[in-house]
């Protein structure tokens, strides 16, 4: 326990030691507050019809509306409060993004594992299909799969992690099979120890490190991967507004000048994702012990 | 005495670290007549390495010659333009390394790489270039240097290679070479052949060598002087028969002492006891003196350079008598 | 040589064969295009008829072989939407996509490479610094939103450039082209450009960590040691050994960027392949969908046997290796 802190003070430290990632880790903490207490930061309840008024919509940033609030980054199509908006939108963002990026992370993490662990056949074309796979586009995929299961959330995320668990089983692949053939484990293996032990104890505490690195990337992936298939109206149902959503739905509203409907959730999302990548790029660094010197 | 090819006093190069300054070469002076083979010795990390690349202005960064003063054909190469060192390095001073097959560009022919080199400093149409190249390759010994000469690195074997390198180094017959412990990467018997080879080489054409290596052993078979250098700097320096005869440092002594060929067979090698010194935190007074033998309170204090009989040392307790082994 | 083509050549015949089952079940797996096809009223004869003539009352099996065979020829069918032969569809949309995506690839690697070497040679410098900031955010941020915002700047706010369309096109070997013309060009650039930021990121990245590891190798030591200039240095020696990871690089992005226009393509109401495979996943269009997917494989598998041929020609270990 003692080491386990002893590593985790090292690598906190380290990464305070890069003052962008610095930055970028606070941003992201911060967004993620924001969307986890949207409904007591945000000005409006962007889905309590309520609120709507049709008279306020598509009104500029600062507009005062007729209820008497103030509307800091305008409105949209439909009256909505665009600040409370992005808001909830990055909530569902996050949500999304966190949740396929953690089943993706566990499915991708035992195929990958297990692969590299009964070799063979098995292995062999585990293996051949995770690069069939890589080979095509992670947009591509999670498009198809989108468009052929229907609108919704759970239809999303099955498309984000058939897209996505790939990156992670090639990566934890690639690591268990050099630790799987180290001669520690091949002795271990060769001891009465439970192959399981082995596995948990040895084999998987090895793969987790570039997993780590792999997940922020995916994470951040699988959040831009959502607006777009949102984007192009084969992700979430115009219920539950992500970003993506927000951005399209301001998009015919672009041609004429009222570019804050489209520009506002799409900055948000840039933040965001760029931070998660800042964070993700020191990580890859401390954890890649190449770059040690 | 004729003026020196080459005269280097105080160079100190520097590399700022995350620990503090690591003081890789530290105040080493020495010179080099037309050719004369010295040889450098010391272990990694004396230092020997980086002074080779201090030479010619190929310090890594972040290092830095922060200090002293390199004079070669009249002028010093310490703070000499980029533009002006590139065109004495190759031409008037060439270098070879450890490992040919690091050196050696994979994805190039040796052709291409040696032309490259030639056109480094001279204009010349293709077939002048091959022709030299050819030229050069069959007097390092590459057998069929024609048809050996569109093949790539990893089509010739480790000697063969180090023999490549050496050729694109002699392609303009510069007046110093220096040799980067240039056999420590190859096979025994290989070794000794370079070493006659390059031996002959020098005196053939004159050269002047300055053969970086750890290895006394291959140093006393070339070398016309040697200079020993620990922790950044030259502990003793002398013609190679006198020092190695009756070594006046006790870290000579023990590098002598560790060859194994001085060891009696069924005895156990002797070793320097210790480990050298981290660059950065060197101690105030002799940087040995942690694991010499002989030791004492004075040695807190840096000692000075002694001289006599074209021998240089620096220690406080010097072996006046020839050592026993 | 000969021998590692053909077994290369016979190792995309299994791939392609492998996608073509996939493909074929995985599209027969989800919908039902007979509802697309039908209106819900029919009668119960018109029903049979048409089930009958589209063969979709025969076993899935038999199915496949049918639709195997045709492929062999090229026939993919009839669209269910256009009404026309499919092949002929594609390849109407395939020029337009093919001359964006080949703009944009090459663009960015032209200006990527250079970029990415430099931010690798002069790493601490402040340019490089401003480089390697803009490639995070080229790798950041979503294209979809890169589209818009070089819409609502260069077409609406400036009224320099086009929002969409291909412009006027002009003919090359009975094909329409838009860059054969002024208007085409202009029509292409923000299109083009959006495609290529995420590309040109890619490449700064790649060149750049394949610079910074290759100037500390003692070739490159070598190199300066004999004189070469760091011009030499940097053409002859940097770029020949970083150009194997970039040619990848190069044709895996060529590949997938192919297939990436469907963003783009979208935004800029860009006539190609991607917009039609939007149009037909929406639609059901069971015929263009498996055409599109096979196509992507096709494109793919033989792709990749470039990028391999490409690794020998540019390291000779492989060469001999695989002769």
């Amino acid at each position: 326990m003692i080491a386990k802190d002893g590593f985790l003070g090292r690598f906190l430290r380290e990464f305070a030691g890069n003052r962008t990632a610095t930055v970028a880790a606070v941003v992201v903490l911060l967004i993620a507050l924001l969307a986890i207490f949207a409904p007591l930061v945000a000005p409006q309840d962007p889905y309590d019809l309520a609120n709507l008024v049709l008279r306020d919509a598509r009104r500029p940033p600062g507009y005062v509306g007729t209820t008497g609030t103030l509307h800091l980054l305008g409105t949209d199509s439909q009256g909505r409060d665009l600040l409370s908006a992005i808001l909830y939108g990055l909530r569902i963002s996050l949500e999304m993004g966190l949740l396929a990026g953690t089943i993706a992370f566990s499915i991708g993490a035992v195929v990958g594992t297990s692969a590299a662990y009964l070799g063979g056949r098995f292995e062999a074309l585990i293996m051949r299909i995770v690069d069939l796979q890589l080979s095509f586009p992670a947009i591509l995929l999670a498009f198809v799969i989108a468009a052929l299961l229907g609108q919704g959330a759970w239809q999303l995320v099955m498309a984000l992690v058939f897209a996505q668990y790939a990156y992670f089983a090639r990566t934890a692949h690639g690591a268990a099979s050099a630790e799987r053939h180290k001669d520690y484990v091949e002795a271990a293996l060769s001891t009465p120890l439970s192959a399981r032990r082995v596995v948990l104890r040895h084999i998987l505490p090895n793969t987790l490190p570039p997993l780590i690195v792999v997940a922020t990337v995916q994470v951040a992936s699988a959040i831009a991967l959502e607006a777009t298939l949102s984007f192009l109206g084969v992700g979430l149902p115009p219920t539950e507004p992500s970003l993506g959503m927000l951005i399209a739905n301001g998009f015919q509203y672009l041609l004429s000048g009222r570019y804050w409907i489209s520009i506002y959730p799409g900055l948000a999302l840039i933040v965001l994702i760029v931070s998660i990548n800042l964070v993700g790029d020191q990580v890859r660094d401390q954890l890649n012990p190449r770059l040690k010197r | 005495m004729t003026q020196p090819l080459l005269e280097v006093s105080g160079l100190k190069t520097h590399f700022p670290t995350a620990a503090g300054i690591a003081r890789a070469v530290d105040g080493v002076s020495f010179t080099l007549g037309r050719g004369e083979v010295l040889g450098l010795v010391g272990e990694s990390g004396s230092g020997k390495s980086v002074t080779g690349f201090s030479l010619i202005g190929l310090v890594d960064a972040p290092g830095r010659i922060v200090e002293g003063s390199v004079h070669y054909g009249g002028r010093d190469l310490v703070g000499l333009s980029t533009a002006a060192l590139r065109r004495i390095r190759g031409k008037e001073i060439a270098m070879v390394f450890q490992d040919p097959m690091m050196t050696l560009n994979p994805v190039l022919s040796i052709a291409t790489q040696m032309r490259l080199a030639i056109e480094a400093h001279e204009r010349v149409s293709k077939a002048a270039a091959r022709a030299r190249s050819v030229e050069v390759l069959a007097r390092v010994g590459i057998p069929a240097p024609e048809s050996r000469l569109d093949a790539y690195p990893h089509q010739f074997s480790g000697g063969m290679r180090q023999r490549v390198a050496i050729a694109i180094a002699l392609l303009h017959r510069p007046k110093i070479i220096i040799a980067d412990e240039p056999t420590t990467a190859l096979d025994v018997s290989i070794q000794a052949q370079i070493l006659a080879e390059m031996k002959a080489l020098v005196d053939e054409i004159g050269m002047a060598m300055i053969w970086i290596s750890h290895d006394l052993a291959t140093v006393s078979s070339i070398a016309d002087r040697i200079d020993v250098m620990y922790a950044g700097r030259i502990v003793e320096a002398g013609p190679v028969g006198a020092v190695l005869r009756s070594p006046r440092h006790p870290y000579t002594q023990g590098l002598l002492e560790s060859l194994p060929s001085r060891t009696v067979p069924g005895e156990e090698l002797r070793q320097i006891p210790g480990t050298t010194p981290s660059l950065t935190n060197l101690p105030n007074g002799c940087a040995f003196a942690p694991r010499c033998p002989r030791a004492d309170t004075k040695c807190q204090v840096m000692p000075v350079e002694s001289a006599a009989a074209e021998r240089t040392w620096r220690c406080h307790h010097p072996e006046t008598q020839r050592s026993a082994a | 040589m000969l021998g590692f083509v053909i077994q290369r050549l016979w190792q995309a015949m299994i791939v392609i064969l492998a996608m073509s089952v996939l493909v074929f079940c995985g599209v027969f797996a989800v919908g039902n295009p007979i509802d697309v096809l039908i209106s819900p009223d029919a009668t119960q004869d018109i029903r049979a008829q048409v089930i009958a003539q589209y063969g979709l009352d025969q076993p899935l099996w038999r199915q496949y072989f049918t639709f195997f065979g045709r492929m062999l020829q090229g026939d993919f069918g009839e669209s269910f939407v256009y009404n026309m032969p499919v092949t002929q569809l594609i390849l109407s949309r395939l020029p337009a996509t093919l001359e964006l995506v080949l703009f944009a690839v090459v663009g960015a690697s032209l200006l990527g490479i250079p970029l990415g070497m430099y931010a690798g040679y002069r790493h601490d410098a402040p340019a490089a610094k401003i480089i390697m900031g803009l490639s995070i955010l080229g790798f950041s941020v979503p294209s979809f939103w890169i589209g818009l915002v070089l819409i609502m700047t260069f077409a609406v706010q400036l009224g320099w450039l086009p929002a969409g369309g291909r412009g006027t096109t002009a003919s090359l070997f009975g094909i329409e082209w838009s860059f054969l013309t002024i208007d085409g060009l202009r029509h292409m650039l923000l299109p083009a450009i959006n495609l290529a930021l995420f590309k040109l990121a890619m490449m700064i990245r790649l060149a750049r960590a394949g610079t910074r590891e290759i100037m500390l190798t003692d070739t490159i030591r070598f190199a300066r040691a004999a004189g070469l200039s760091e011009g030499t240095v940097l053409v002859r020696h940097v770029l020949r050994l970083i150009a194997i990871p970039l040619v990848t690089i190069f044709g895996l992005e060529l590949g997938s960027t192919l297939a990436f226009a469907v963003v783009t393509e979208t935004i800029f109401s860009w006539p190609g392949l991607g917009k039609l495979i939007i149009d037909s996943i929406t639609s059901l269009d069971r015929p263009v969908m498996v055409a599109y997917l096979m196509l992507v494989a096709l494109l793919f598998v033989m792709i990749n046997f470039f990028v391999d041929l490409a690794y020998a020609l540019l390291d000779p270990r492989l060469r001999r290796a695989r002769a």
